[in-house]
């Protein structure tokens, strides 16, 4: 086996700028194979850009990504992706179930249309995620946690060995929060890779085993067990942190 | 009157059918990634292309200008990309300044060329506001044709293209080559701009771009209907501005396509069922009635630190009722937490927040004091 692919993702010195302002800085992390990864850090830290950077979406200054030992160029199809939510024109004309199928594109190829084939992967999707009978339902119609599970749902008709989501928790209902980390711990037993940007540090150690802690920097990160400590979470948030950290980490 | 045994007027009919299809479909795409305004640049930018297309070749022929016009439309997009990159001048500014320069040297060129002392120039000037009229056989033609291939495309790459306006980050997550299909969408706007220049002339033709499509949005909820939709608002408006504008006199053509596009806007915007005004004013008052869930977990919230080490233990409906203004319908309120998950029904039939109804309070309680701090 290639020393390299014992990572399921590994960053190398990673730095991205906007505007001369760097956002990431000299980032190296490696993530195993099979974890459940949560991101954190304040705002501005650079979380959805460094998703962004492993997908290809901007461009580093300085770094490189490899995706199970191989360069970001040669992972189409490794990595599914569930961007933010409000990100999205959710006043598209369009309905769920096409939404769902256009995780099949990139398998489909060009010009051809959409058939039974993918048709079927996207109502099997739809049921993992207990959305069967909004299929017809205009997206504009879905409630904030229905449109996460159409993209969760999604992402998981590219079935993809790396599942990255980009706050999937934001503004959603408390069932969608249970039933999307009901579908990532599925997920995650079939030894898939998941990584989350995620926001609620109390949740962390019930929902996710691996963490990374990321202020520009890459403060640490590690299993939740060893890093997910108040050092580190002090490092991460500044001093803001004090009753946050004591009510998470302090379960541990 | 005999409408269609006149041969101009058929002419321009068809005509402006074509012009109407095309930007109807094209300017669907161009409506929902939020480029309306790209489309007014670029017809405006398209001015200068046509006059120094005639200047170099001395030909009116309407292919030497529409390419002149689409390759200057083409320039104009990528000054805008240009200046959105290069410098930290915002997107509709960026779009604002190529408009005014673009045409601007549009308007020196036009003015410079019939000082000249040949009359070949003549006719230019009726791009600014059209001039359908003046359109022949072999215009229509060529607006056919163009107009065909660019149909014929945005069908072949229909779904990369629904795909490139809804999601472009998950486009490119697929391995879709994003850059490239944005160039070819806009190539085809382009293309269906140059395709209404002699009808509508530059100044008017966005609207041709924006409005079906704005009106046809108000209709559909997918976008294969709303495409057909905006072909039809624009092939009506087309024929019927033709028609207009031949039987009442002095009644220019292009202005009049445009004023029948803005009428169907306006009564789309009013009467359209779920999006129009008329509907959603009627629909106001049905949203008013539907109970504030976030008071009552509050006030279970509350009650459930009058037994911290039970917090599951159920309060009775009344005492909630006790605690809420008169006018609040407690009962469905908890029936819409229990739907989130955030109450549930205890064993006695009184209420309890469930652990996740605690943290969302406790959510809220945090927000609220964050405002008020």
């Amino acid at each position: 086996m290639d020393e390299h692919e014992r990572w399921a993702l590994e960053v190398e010195d990673l730095t991205v700028a906007y505007a001369d302002q760097p956002v990431l800085w000299d980032i190296d992390l490696n993530v195993p194979p099979g974890v459940k990864m949560a991101i954190i850090g304040p705002n501005g830290a650079g979380k959805s850009t460094l998703v962004k950077a492993a997908m290809g979406l901007v461009n580093p200054v300085a770094g490189e990504v490899r995706i199970f030992g191989r360069g970001r160029e040669s992972a189409e199809g490794q990595i599914a992706y569930v961007p933010q939510r409000a990100t999205l024109s959710w006043d598209f004309p369009t309905d769920v179930i096409d939404v769902v199928t256009m995780g099949t594109y990139g398998k489909v190829g060009w010009i051809r249309r959409c058939g039974a084939a993918e048709k079927r992967q996207a109502e099997a999707a739809l049921e993992q995620v207990a959305m069967a009978e909004f299929a017809r339902r205009p997206i504009a119609e879905l409630s904030g946690g229905q449109q996460q599970r159409v993209l969760l749902a999604r992402a998981l008709v590219q079935d993809a060995p790396i599942y990255m989501l980009d706050e999937p928790f934001q503004g959603v209902d408390a069932p969608t929060e249970r039933a999307i980390i009901a579908v990532l711990d599925e997920l995650a037993e079939t030894g898939k890779t998941i990584i989350v940007v995620h926001h609620d540090l109390q949740t962390i150690p019930e929902y996710f085993d691996y963490v990374l802690l990321l202020n520009v920097r890459a403060i640490d990160s590690g299993p939740v067990s060893e890093v997910f400590t108040e050092e580190n979470l002090r490092l991460t948030f500044g001093g803001r942190v004090g009753v946050l950290a004591a009510a998470g980490a302090g379960k541990l | 009157m005999d409408l269609f045994g006149d041969y101009t007027l058929r002419l321009v009919a068809l005509g402006s059918a074509v012009l109407g299809a095309t930007s109807g479909a094209l300017g669907s795409f161009a409506y929902l990634r939020r480029q309306s305004l790209l489309g007014d640049a670029v017809s405006h930018a398209a001015l200068p292309g046509i006059v120094l297309a005639f200047m170099l070749t001395g030909s009116k022929l309407p292919l030497v200008l529409m390419v002149g016009a689409g390759l200057a439309g083409w320039i104009g997009t990528l000054a805008v990309q240009l200046v959105v990159r290069r410098s930290r001048v915002p997107y509709d500014s960026a779009l604002g300044i190529v408009l005014a320069v673009f045409f601007g040297i549009g308007l020196v060129l036009l003015t410079h060329i019939q000082k000249l002392p040949n009359a070949a120039q003549a006719g230019l000037e009726s791009f600014l506001f059209g001039q359908a009229a003046s359109l022949l056989r072999r215009d229509v033609v060529t607006m056919m044709v163009l107009g065909a291939c660019a149909v014929l495309i945005l069908v072949l790459v229909w779904k990369e293209f629904k795909l490139l306006s809804f999601d472009p980050d998950f486009a490119s997550s697929l391995g879709l080559p994003v850059r490239r299909l944005d160039g070819l969408l806009t190539a085809l706007l382009v293309v269906a701009i140059i395709i209404g220049l002699q009808t509508v002339g530059v100044v008017l033709m966005s609207a041709m771009i924006v409005a079906p499509a704005a009106a046809a949005r108000q209709w559909s909820r997918r976008l294969a209907p709303m495409v057909m939709i905006a072909v039809a608002i624009g092939v009506f408006s087309g024929i019927t501005g033709s028609i207009l504008s031949s039987s009442i006199p002095r009644l220019p053509t292009g202005p009049t396509i445009v004023l029948v596009l803005s009428s169907i806007v306006a009564v789309s915007l009013f009467l359209a069922p779920r999006r129009g005004l008329l509907w959603r004013l009627l629909n106001i008052s049905a949203l008013r009635a539907a109970p504030d869930l976030d008071p009552v977990l509050m006030h279970l919230y509350a009650l459930s630190h009058q037994h911290p080490d039970d917090p599951e233990h159920g309060h009775p409906v009344a005492v909630l009722r006790t605690m809420s203004p008169p006018d609040v319908n407690v009962e469905s309120a908890l029936e819409g937490l229990a739907d989130r998950g955030l109450a549930q029904q205890t064993s006695d039939g009184g209420w309890a927040p469930t652990p996740i109804g605690r943290r969302e309070a406790l959510r809220i309680h945090e927000r609220e004091a964050g405002e008020e701090a």
